[in-house]
């Protein structure tokens, strides 16, 4: 592992991505534009929907759009040689994977610092406690989409399979956060699902941020998340080898 | 003259089948060697042996003396895969400028390369814009950077107009000249006669291993193409 390498990486992914306007765009705007849809579905709703389920999409936006991007810009890497190549100059395998999840980071930040100060300030999204904390939980939920996608990028051949991860992986961590049933009303065996899959622990940390100024919870989800996060890069890693058939 | 790569009882098994049988042979350094052979005979799975990406590789394969693939190796060796495996929405320069900085070559390497492969005037442009011919340049140009000891390149010369191969050629001479170990596969038995030395390759084994003129008064033949028939018969006999 080395710093200099991993920059190296990260500076050619931002790199990539800048030359890639349509896909810039995207990544900043997109979250803003579907949030700024949801308040507009709840404009005319007398209770508070908007303030209840903006926060959870806050948390789920950064992490959908991170998750696709990363899994489909790894496995292009891997069917283009180049990953090959690198694999057989001195870099380490931590320095790509940080070097991804450092780009992708970097980007995410940008997303989410976009979507909150959008939400917060144009769209009346009501937070208790700190707002600067909630873009924390933003970027930490992207980068664990980024690790997610990584990891699963290990196991799909074609970018189809890649595509196809998102209903896998994704779309069960959405239905079980806590967005459409509080957690502590879905049935026994799925709330001990949802207690292990880690974008649980994101929706509760942006909720708490909203209902509370008490950051304790926040910070106990936030770590929890990183552990998954972390793991995530290091199973990615095991994953990554440099001999292949 | 030292030996850059040693190799002996070389097997390689992928899937469950073996595809390189017990090879033994070296690649001296100052030498410019040939590895001929049809396409499928094994060619690009041995090169990616001694780079030391293959996996299920037994046998004895030493690259400056260590194991291949050694960690301690991966600077000093220039890969070049048969497709470009080059950054497409990335400038000439740019792919460079990153393979160097993985490499911790010189910045100035970037610039040298670009010139070897004859990509100045391309090189503020994106590689997805440039013709496939040089597109492969840009990808032998990234295994130039860092000057490597051992450039193990496969298939190189495909599809580049006469001219542009002629130049290569003189490229990779000029390399084993400068005393790196130079290794570069071909399907085309008339790049041959480039080489110092030639590993002639089919279904997985060595069928001759000797200078072109010695191979060629071996099997009393005019040409490699020929001389390769009248091996491959002889084997058979």
């Amino acid at each position: 592992m080395s710093l200099r390498r991993t920059l190296a990486v990260a500076g050619r992914v931002l790199a990539q991505v800048r030359r890639d306007h349509r896909t810039l765009v995207m990544l900043v705007v997109l979250p803003t534009l579907l949030m700024s849809l949801l308040w507009w579905m709840y404009e005319d709703s007398p209770a508070p929907i908007f303030d209840r389920i903006g926060p959870a999409l806050l948390a789920i936006f950064p992490f959908i759009v991170m998750f696709l991007v990363t899994s489909v810009t790894t496995l292009r890497e891997r069917s283009s040689g180049t990953l090959e190549r690198l694999l057989a100059m001195p870099l380490g395998k931590g320095d790509f994977l940080l070097g991804y999840a450092l780009a992708f980071g970097l980007l995410a930040a940008v997303q989410s610092g976009v979507a909150v100060a959008v939400s917060v300030g144009l769209l009346g999204l009501e937070i208790t406690g700190s707002v600067g904390l909630l873009v924390v939980v933003a970027i930490v939920d992207a980068v664990l989409g980024t690790a997610l996608g990584l990891l699963v990028s290990a196991f799909a051949a074609t970018e189809f399979q890649a595509v196809q991860f998102m209903p896998a992986i994704v779309v069960p961590q959405i239905l079980l956060c806590g967005l459409l049933v509080p957690r502590d009303s879905l049935p026994g065996v799925l709330e001990a699902i949802s207690d292990v899959l880690p974008l649980s622990y994101a929706v509760d940390a942006m909720t708490h941020l909203v209902t509370t100024t008490d950051t304790g919870e926040v910070w106990t989800d936030l770590a929890v998340v990183a552990g998954f996060v972390v793991a995530g890069l290091a199973l990615g890693s095991a994953t990554l080898r440099r001999r292949t058939p | 003259m030292n030996n850059v790569v040693e190799v002996s009882g070389l097997r390689v098994v992928r899937g469950k089948r073996e595809v390189l049988h017990d090879l033994d042979f070296s690649i001296r350094a100052g030498e410019l060697t040939g590895l001929l052979g049809p396409s499928g005979c094994g060619k690009t799975t041995l090169m990616r042996a001694l780079v030391g990406v293959q996996a299920k590789v037994t046998g004895s394969l030493t690259v400056h003396g260590e194991p291949a693939g050694s960690a301690s190796l991966r600077s000093r060796i220039g890969y070049v895969t048969q497709a470009s495996s080059v950054y497409d929405d990335l400038t000439v320069t740019e792919n460079l400028r990153f393979f160097a900085k993985v490499l911790g070559a010189p910045a100035s390497s970037v610039t040298s390369a670009i010139e070897t492969v004859d990509l100045a005037s391309h090189a503020d442009q994106v590689v997805r814009d440039l013709s496939g011919g040089q597109r492969s340049r840009v990808s032998l140009a990234a295994a130039l950077l860092g000057s490597p000891s051992l450039l193990v390149l496969d298939e190189p010369t495909v599809g580049l107009d006469p001219v542009l191969r002629e130049q290569l050629w003189g490229t990779f001479r000029t390399l084993a000249e400068a005393g790196a170990g130079v290794i570069v596969s071909s399907h085309v038995m008339d790049e041959a006669d480039r080489c110092d030395r030639l590993l002639l390759m089919r279904e997985g084994a060595i069928l001759a291993d000797g200078s072109p003129s010695e191979i060629k008064q071996k099997a009393n033949a005019e040409d490699i193409e020929h001389a390769f028939l009248t091996l491959v018969k002889e084997a058979a006999r």
